[in-house]
């Protein structure tokens, strides 16, 4: 017999509330995925070491993966879907794309999400700080240099923003 | 518009960086079942009796599937030989092997199931590695009556190839070395792991699947299941990264198989434990013993090469043969023998990996020649420029000759790195070269479909795993058609609607596809020219095609003027084919012989902790020989990027067994592929374009090379930066560390010093 272990959270993503009720054992990233169709998170490892599930909750870079959907009642997350459509790029999104900083792009939501985390709390990163934010962020295709140089840009562009 | 040799934006990268695009984990499909696999945990066993009576009492599970259930005699599938089953029959074969499939209607319960499936077997003896599939009394890993050498069904020696030309063993030689160099199990670790999803399609069955041949999984499902070709479509996904890991079939057999029986979808999604257990890089050893001159000119070359396949071929045989054929990488001895084998075990199978069997070459040729630099006191740049070939000379006797300017690039990627300057102590620096071919006797159809407005569809069989294909195909036309790229869609991969493309692999496409996709595009031109000249009273002769537009002596017409001409306006379409093949040449030992050498140079600098055996790398740098980049950016990121993936098991990657042959570090805990923190502090990648190609502008084809020369490069770096030449990749600190310390108590003298394997794994 399934035991009925269905509990109620009340959530906010990318600016929509949500009243659902979660699995006690799902993570915050299978209710993205799986009951709320927000995909833009991926799955590969599973155990926290491949960022491809990195998202903002309540403002914090964390691995969706290593969150129960349970323990996330009452918070704010933001998803890459939340930074802005493919039509409105953010503008790390739209560094990414300049800099040659995707391939396949399976590790990018999770890549541009901590790396917008290392923005929003370090606006002027240096290269160092960048490579040791994005440590545990994996990505097979690109060899992490043009996405070290992407998330660079972003900070001058800032930079030259507020002179 | 967009021209050949302009780094244009690639095509749907605004989906990539958003989260919109959807992989085959994020596809939604009403009513589908999924599955889970029921696997043991241990090497090489014999199978009983399967239990499911307890796992089928769980409310939702639907099926559960051993090879009781299967056809008998149980299907045998491969993309080159028939001998994996749909399932594993009587015996498991190697960890990961599966013994049932169970069926339900969720993820959780077919996984809760899968537990309480119970297995009655029996642990058997296994062969693990080249020494124990060797041994006089060693088990046979495959039924003799399958297998297609009969002169060694009596053995685990699947298949053996020599190559070779003069006369290896009377040549003369003032200086001989030999040794032995070996390379590890590896996994591609593409980020997006393997899902596998099959559905009943009218009287036939329709698969997506994270592969990159659909032609060739087409086939094979119909090889397998008895099916026409015709009643099987593949519809690729879109790959989150592949490298030839995602090539040949996997489980697609067993849910087609599944889904028919059923008839309903089914979805088989992998963990990335699940995944590793797929196919991983074959293992090897290899030894070179090389003569030479006085001068340092080569005088023979040979090479004796042991490849570890798993329990079934997968591509195993075709990466061995294909590998060995340039056996002696670039260098040209006159004399040269190579003689290889690939082994059976009770491993994971080998398959495909972005290289495919050259880096595990080079290692071993670019050492040797290293080991010869030192103990000739010549350069090793110098050493390596007297022993590669001129543009047109042959090398690789029976081949293509040299296409490239070789010792240009080679230079390059020395003085990129400051070769011959002083280094500070604990630094090294160290060069590697790659070299590949691209699959033979392959052909590629292509598809260009003028819409009654002017803009085009492009149909390819080519699919799209972050090589940017998608977006060289698009240029391509854009070139040709002079139309901008926003003009162009592109349809990849899906085998019910576009023509016929044999794989998407051996950086082949941007040379087979994009010269097909040309070809499609000067047939469009000619229906336009000949529709203009009946339509239009124009001079065929002054025709150009300018802007989108058709220019003539008198003026211009567009595309769309044209079509509205023939067929009336808002329908119809005018359709462009191309194709391109190299001949089948039955006497080849590949069957069929080189388009281009893919060639790579690289450049590595290191610093070695002496303490920790720590290497921090300093700097890298390659300088590929392209022909012509059609997309200068997209070439370049290749390159960065099989750079880094050679970093990987170059310094820290290798699958680990135990003595029951379970791999014993799935996963990415356990198994470390470089991150942010590994890469080198200078990293570039160059291009030499000398047009000299067989694509597009004289295009070579680009993709697997960044990898090839990496673990020599970083290596032989290591080995200057220490005084220790190094025979095992990957090397990890404590291997440096070891090697250091055995180097401090024997005293040898440079070269003789070997550091011995501490992992129980030197053969394999």
């Amino acid at each position: 017999m399934e035991i009925k272990n269905v509990h109620e959270i009340t959530i906010n993503i990318n600016d929509q509330p949500y009243t659902i009720g979660v699995q006690a054992h799902h993570t915050l990233l299978d209710v993205l995925r799986d009951q709320l169709d927000i995909t833009g998170p991926k799955e590969c490892c599973g155990v926290g070491e491949c960022g491809a599930c990195t998202v903002l909750l309540d403002g914090q870079a964390v691995n969706a993966c290593l969150i129960l959907a349970v323990e996330v009642d009452g918070s704010e997350i933001i998803t890459i879907e939340g930074l802005g459509g493919s039509v409105h790029l953010s503008p790390l999104q739209q560094a990414f794309i300049d800099a040659g900083a995707v391939q396949c792009g399976f590790c990018t939501p999770g890549m541009i999400m901590a790396a917008q985390y290392l923005l929003n709390t370090y606006p002027e990163p240096t290269k160092e700080e960048v490579r040791v934010a994005l440590s545990g962020n994996l990505c097979r295709c690109t060899g992490y240099d043009r996405i070290i140089d992407a998330v660079l840009s972003v900070s001058r562009q800032q930079k030259e923003r507020v002179k | 518009m967009a021209k050949i040799g302009d780094s244009v934006k690639r095509v749907g990268i605004e989906d990539r960086v958003s989260g919109a695009l959807k992989f085959a984990a994020d596809l939604k499909f009403n009513n589908i079942l999924h599955v889970k696999l029921v696997r043991l945990d241990v090497g090489h066993a014999r199978i009983n009796a399967i239990d499911t009576s307890e796992a089928s009492q769980i409310p939702g599970v639907r099926y559960i599937f051993t090879s009781e259930d299967m056809p008998k005699p149980m299907p045998l599938y491969g993309p080159f030989y028939d001998d994996q089953p749909i399932i594993a029959v009587g015996e498991i074969k190697f960890h990961g092997d599966p013994v049932a499939a169970v069926v339900a209607e969720t993820e959780d319960i077919a996984e809760k199931a899968a537990k309480l499936v119970e297995v009655d077997f029996e642990e058997l003896d296994g062969v693990y590695t080249v020494e124990q599939a060797l041994a006089p009394d060693a088990p046979l890993v495959q039924d003799p009556s399958i297998r297609v050498r009969k002169d060694l069904a009596q053995t685990n020696i699947f298949e053996d190839w020599q190559y070779g030309w003069g006369d290896p063993e009377n040549a003369p030689a003032d200086f001989v070395i030999d040794d032995e160099f070996n390379f590890p199990m590896t996994t591609h670790f593409a980020i997006e792991p393997h899902v596998f999803i099959a559905a009943p399609d009218q009287d036939g069955v329709l698969i997506r699947s994270t592969v990159q041949h659909p032609f060739l999984l087409q086939r094979v499902i119909s090889n397998t299941l008895n099916i026409p070709v015709s009643k099987i479509r593949v519809i690729p996904t879109e790959l989150g990264g592949a490298f030839g890991g995602k090539g040949y079939p996997k489980f697609e057999p067993l849910v087609a198989f599944i889904a028919m029986k059923l008839q309903q979808p089914v979805r088989l999604r992998f963990s990335l434990e699940e995944t590793f257990l797929v196919g991983r890089r074959t293992s090897s050893s290899i030894h070179v013993t090389a003569g030479f001159m006085k001068d340092g000119r080569l005088s023979f070359m040979k090479v004796n090469a042991d490849f570890l396949m798993g329990a079934f071929s997968n591509a195993s045989p075709r990466v061995v043969a294909k590998a060995a054929n340039a056996g002696c990488g670039i260098y040209n001895p006159p004399n040269a023998s190579i003689y290889a084998r690939a082994i059976l075990s009770h491993t994971i199978p080998g398959t495909a990996f972005r290289g495919f069997g050259a880096p595990q070459f080079m290692w071993a040729l670019d050492s040797i020649m290293d080991m010869a630099a030192r103990a000739l006191d010549i350069d090793p740049l110098e050493l390596r420029l007297k022993n590669i070939p001129n543009r047109g000379e042959v090398f690789l006797h029976g081949e293509k000759a040299c296409d490239g300017d070789w010792k240009e690039g080679l230079t390059k990627a020395a003085e990129a790195i400051g070769w011959g300057s002083p280094l500070p102590e604990n630094r090294g620096r160290g060069l590697g070269i790659g070299v590949k071919t691209p699959a033979p006797a392959t052909v590629s159809q292509s598809m260009v479909r003028m819409h009654h407005d002017g803009s085009v569809t492009i149909l390819v069989g080519t699919t799209e795993m972050g090589q940017g294909a998608r977006t060289v195909m698009a240029q391509l036309v854009s070139d040709a058609m002079d139309i901008p790229m926003n003009r162009i869609n592109i349809i990849n991969g899906d085998t019910g609607v576009v023509p016929f493309d044999s794989v998407t692999a051996s950086s082949r496409s941007t040379v087979f596809m994009g010269n097909a996709v040309q070809r499609a595009c000067d047939d469009l031109k000619k229906k336009l020219v000949d529709l203009t000249v009946k339509y239009f009273e124009v001079n065929p002769e002054t025709i150009e095609f300018i802007g989108g537009q058709i220019v003539y002596d008198g003026g211009t017409i567009n595309y769309k003027e044209v079509l509205t001409a023939h067929y009336g306006g808002f329908q119809g379409e005018v359709i462009g084919l191309g194709l391109y093949k190299e001949p089948l040449l039955k006497d080849h030992p590949l069957k069929g012989g080189v388009s281009f050498y893919e060639v790579i140079f690289a450049g590595a600098e290191v610093e070695v902790d002496k303490e920790t055996g720590f290497v921090h790398m300093k700097k890298l740098v390659t300088v590929g020989d392209v022909g012509k980049a059609i997309n200068p950016l997209a070439v370049e990121t290749q390159d960065e990027g099989g750079a880094i993936m050679g970093l990987g098991h170059s310094l820290m990657e290798h699958l680990i067994m135990d003595r029951k042959g379970r791999f014993i570090n799935l996963g990415a805990l356990d198994y470390r592929i470089p991150t942010t923190l590994d890469i080198p502090e200078f990293f570039q990648s160059k291009l030499i374009e000398n047009m000299d190609g067989t694509g597009p502008s004289g295009a070579k084809g680009v993709g697997e090379s960044g990898i090839i020369p990496i673990g020599s490069a970083v290596g032989l770096a290591i080995a200057e930066a220490t005084g220790v030449f190094f025979h095992d990749l990957p090397l990890t600190p404590e291997r440096v560390w070891k090697g250091l310390q055995d180097a401090q108590v024997s005293h040898s003298h440079m070269g003789k010093n070997f550091p011995q394997d501490d992992e129980g794994g030197k053969k394999g």
